[in-house]
């Protein structure tokens, strides 16, 4: 099963903190891979909040291309993180080429363009360079997006993070999701490998969602850039998630009754029975139906852990002012934030979502059975 | 046969029957009960000489015989009075002295079916043995080791599905916010009985179902819901509160519907729904077809019509020239007569019109749901012709229909209702599974409910099958009080419950292991393989060897 750990901070952080965390929950999981999320990031790039950047892993001929490509759109490097490992890649990781984050300047084109059109002229090029890559096998690219890095990687989760020097000094970030484990139900690719991203909506989850096909298939025939690959079961998680926010203007509170609706008996007395009813049935199509827990991120920061509607994953949130972390295990917390007050902790339960707002100030629990803020 | 009994081209021999009867003179106690049961008058009381031989020994005498009589039962021969296959005189026989036993090789009643011109009618289902395709279907996708599979027996299960029309998420948030109309919708158990009317069924098998299904929500909390076929519905029920458990289906011989209409003001409740039956499964392109001999005072009464008349309803609705006419229009003069309260939706056959209605409706903002009916699906009464050589699977013609819709990215926004041979052979979990794994909202099923809940004896192996005539040896289809007594509505009550508890856990069986609870699997067709690779090919499903 794979293990989870997320962070937020008030002050930029190392990965290497959330790496460490993977590994001493190393008992549960195999070590076969590692994803990460950086989000609000410090060094040079918090310098440049607004540049999209690339992050991806390219072949010396995946370099070139990107320069050509980017540069016929008119995209115009800023500032860029390269590793480009010398040594043998440690046993299990496969030899690819250059690791890179690389922030732009956007064309005088898109300038001005509405947040919207924006966003899906990144996701636009993002999709390109990943088709082209898949194509050529030159690259591949796994997000375009301001203030946003990811880094994805087949092998051990500390000795890659070691390998790829991610405990570079310029690389801090104060949201990270760290996620230790390939993808076992599905082919073995990085794309297949958590977090999934889409338009500042990240999430990781750990298990199987079984209600994948169908999910899958009323997400792709939505019509939306992005909502494609699919290498995975769980990046329908990040798709619900994106689905919900952006498409259905809802907030995080609504995430847990779209995946996890309420049970008839459960909405008989809730004071929002007949919205809830009506959004059940709507949005019955996003129903997950796995063992899961999935820690997100959203674009304003927060971060937040639900479970499935039967609980059956672990996960514990837990910190203190200034910096929570979420875990699949409280080994994992330990070792971030050991000075933490522990009786504090919380393992939310088959109808919370525990969020954790950007003042990283408390964790607040959002129970499914709580009057819902109103639609607006 | 006597030489002088009069060979004409429909005399046949006991040979050239499909059923033959077995007798033993030596256990049968002659209490007539079996030909007095016999629906068909396929076997008599007979009188035989039997010629006795008295040798004595010795030379000087000659031997003698005498001619002696005895009696026992004769099958006859006339096509008119075939056996039928039932079995009643077996279920009748105090010593197991008489059963019938098919005769495997052609016979040569087939071609004699016909008297007077006419074609063969008869009730049940198409002949045709053997597992059908969704019994070959195999749940394969199962979640052992990776996670923990759930369990039937202890989590908690969501079995219900929705009828109605869902609107997209964006729409019905947008409503939510104004405060505007969204479409009726219901939640129901997935598995529906299917239209069956009154006088097609007896006025002792319709309690029966009623009740059952009346239990089944008020005590269980199971909503399953029964749909009364075309033929109204008694103006009581039309008035209680039990109404809400039914969905009124109107045909293209609206009988009944004067009824309906005049007991609107003095509804208390609302029913579930509405169906526009426009074909059957059983007979596409056929209407319906209620024979005289089973219209007597109370069905007459019910229908609106005279005694002892055959009914048959026109294959199509007869005042609408098109399919926007006949959909759009029937569907929202329903709407508009129960105030936009009650889901509306069609009933058709499997075939290749399938797809147009489907597109058709995905236009309509007030068609709830799409109901296909396959061609292994039951009637009461029809030309042997129709059930045997016309219409459309059901599993690819569902199929079809949901890819379209998934196309369309509106699956499951139009429910898609599969009816036609489910549980066939018995499997109707495992039918029912694959139907709604395949795309499938909900099931519909009529034939396996007489066979369950009431010991309908019919079978695709031309056995009984005379629900048309009126002579139902159960009861069920017969609208003869001398008949129909024997048949007791709180049994069937009782095993409609029984069916709908144990399809209950069996869906549990299945989907646990798959991992699904919270939401009916509707389009897991990864969960799905067969080991025909056409099939599986047909229906996007993976080949399994």
């Amino acid at each position: 099963m794979c293990r989870l750990f997320s962070l937020t901070s008030r002050d930029p952080v190392s990965p290497m903190l959330a790496i460490n965390a993977l590994n001493v929950m190393k008992e549960g999981h195999d070590g076969s891979g590692v994803g990460l999320y950086l989000h609000d990031l410090g060094g040079p790039f918090g310098e440049m909040k607004e540049a999209p950047i690339l992050s991806g892993i390219f072949t010396e001929a995946g370099l070139k291309r990107l320069s050509q490509t980017a540069a016929e759109i008119g995209l115009d490097p800023k500032y860029s993180m390269t590793f480009s490992p010398q040594t043998p890649p440690p046993p299990g990781t496969p030899k690819r080429g250059t690791y890179l984050a690389r922030a732009y300047d956007i064309p005088e084109a898109w300038k001005g363009l509405p947040a919207d059109e924006l966003a899906q002229e990144y996701t636009r090029f993002r999709l390109m360079l990943r088709a082209s890559g898949e194509e050529l096998g030159d690259m591949q690219v796994f997000s375009f997006w301001p203030d946003t890095i990811m880094v994805k990687e087949v092998g051990d989760p500390l000795t890659v993070g070691q390998y790829l020097g991610l405990d570079n000094k310029d690389l801090v970030a104060r949201r990270i999701l760290a996620q230790g484990r390939q993808n076992t139900n599905y082919a073995i690719n990085l794309y297949a490998c958590h977090p999934f991203f889409l338009q500042g909506v990240c999430s990781m989850t750990n298990g199987e969602n079984t209600a994948f096909i169908p999910i899958r298939e009323y997400l792709s025939s939505r019509g939306v850039d992005g909502y494609s690959g699919y290498q995975s079961d769980s990046e329908v998680f990040a798709h619900i998630l994106h689905f919900t926010l952006k498409r259905l203007g809802l907030g995080l509170e609504y995430y847990k009754h779209i995946i996890t609706p309420l049970t008839d008996e459960e909405l008989e007395g809730h004071p929002d029975r007949e919205n809830l009813i009506r959004l059940k049935q709507a949005c019955r199509k996003l129903i997950i139906d796995g063992p899961n827990c999935v820690i997100g991120c959203l674009p304003d920061g927060a971060m937040f852990m639900v479970q499935d509607r039967k609980k059956l994953r672990p996960g514990v949130v837990g910190g203190k002012p200034g910096i929570f972390a979420f875990s699949s295990e409280i080994c994992g917390l330990n070792a971030a934030i050991p000075d933490r007050d522990p009786s504090k902790d919380f393992q939310p339960m088959h109808l919370d979502t525990a969020i954790v707002r950007p003042d990283c100030q408390e964790v607040t629990i959002c129970n499914q059975m709580q009057v819902l803020p109103r639609l607006h | 046969m006597q030489s002088n009994a009069g060979l004409t081209p429909s005399t046949l021999s006991l040979k050239d029957l499909p059923w033959q009867i077995d007798w033993d003179i030596h256990t049968c106690t002659l209490c007539g009960r079996c030909t007095a049961v016999c629906p068909v008058n396929a076997i008599e009381l007979g009188v035989f000489r039997k010629r006795e031989l008295h040798a004595k020994p010795g030379i000087p005498e000659k031997p003698t015989n005498t001619y002696t009589i005895y009696h026992g039962i004769r099958q006859r021969t006339d096509p008119a009075y075939r056996c039928i296959g039932c079995a009643m005189c077996n279920m009748v026989c105090p010593n197991n002295a008489i059963r019938p036993r098919q005769l495997s090789e052609s016979p040569m009643l087939w071609y004699h079916n016909n008297r007077g011109g006419q074609p063969r009618t008869r009730g049940g289902r198409r002949n045709e043995h053997g597992p059908n395709l969704l019994d070959q279907v195999k749940f394969i996708r199962i979640s052992m080791l990776t996670d923990p599979a759930l369990d039937a027996g202890r989590h908690e299960f969501e079995l219900k599905t929705l009828l109605g029309r869902i609107l997209p998420p964006e729409e019905e948030i947008n409503a939510l916010k104004t405060d505007g109309w969204t479409p009726p919708v219901r939640e129901i158990y997935p598995l529906i009985i299917g239209g069956m009317s009154f006088g097609a069924l007896s006025p002792n098998m319709w309690e029966g179902l009623y009740m059952g299904i009346s239990y089944l929500n008020e005590e269980l909390g199971i909503p399953a819901r029964i749909s009364t076929g075309e033929g109204g519905c008694p103006p009581r029920l039309l008035r209680s509160r039990f109404i809400k458990y039914v969905i009124l289906q109107i045909a293209s011989g609206y009988f009944g519907w004067d009824e309906i209409i005049r007991a609107i003001p003095e509804m208390q409740e609302d029913p579930c729904a509405i169906e526009i039956k426009y074909g059957q499964g059983a007979k596409p392109g056929d209407g319906g077809l209620l024979m005289w001999y089973k219209v007597n005072k109370l069905i007459a009464a019910l229908r609106g019509v005279p005694q002892g008349v055959s009914l048959p309803s026109p294959p199509t609705h007869q005042t609408k020239y098109s399919i926007e006419e006949a959909v759009a229009k029937m569907i929202q003069s329903m709407y508009m007569a129960w105030g936009f309260r009650v889901p509306v939706y069609p009933k058709i056959s499997a075939s290749s019109t399938s797809l147009a209605v489907l597109n058709n409706l995905v236009r309509n903002p007030y068609a709830a749901a799409l109901a296909v009916d396959g061609e292994d699906g039951g009637t009461g009464a029809a030309y042997n012709v129709s059930i045997n050589h016309m219409g459309h699977p059901i599993a690819s013609n569902l199929r079809d229909c949901y890819l379209n819709l998934v196309a369309q990215g509106r699956q499951n926004e139009l429910p898609i209702i599969a009816g036609g041979g489910i549980g066939k052979n018995g499997n109707i979990a495992a039918n029912a599974a694959s139907l709604i794994m395949l795309g499938a909202s909900a099931v519909q099923v009529g034939k396996y409910m007489m066979q369950a809940a009431a010991g309908c004896i019919g079978s695709e192996g031309d056995r009984c099958n005379v629900c048309n005539i009126g002579l139902c040896p159960k009861g069920i289809t017969s609208q003869d009080p001398r008949i129909y007594r024997r048949l007791d509505p709180e049994k069937v009550a009782e095993r409609v419950v029984d069916v709908y508890l144990a399809f209950d856990t069996e869906m549990r069986k299945i989907f646990a292991p798959l991992g699904r609870s919270t939401s009916l699997p509707i389009g897991m067709s990864d969960a799905l393989g067969i080991a025909d690779k056409d099939a599986a090919e047909r229906l996007q499903i993976k080949y399994v060897v």
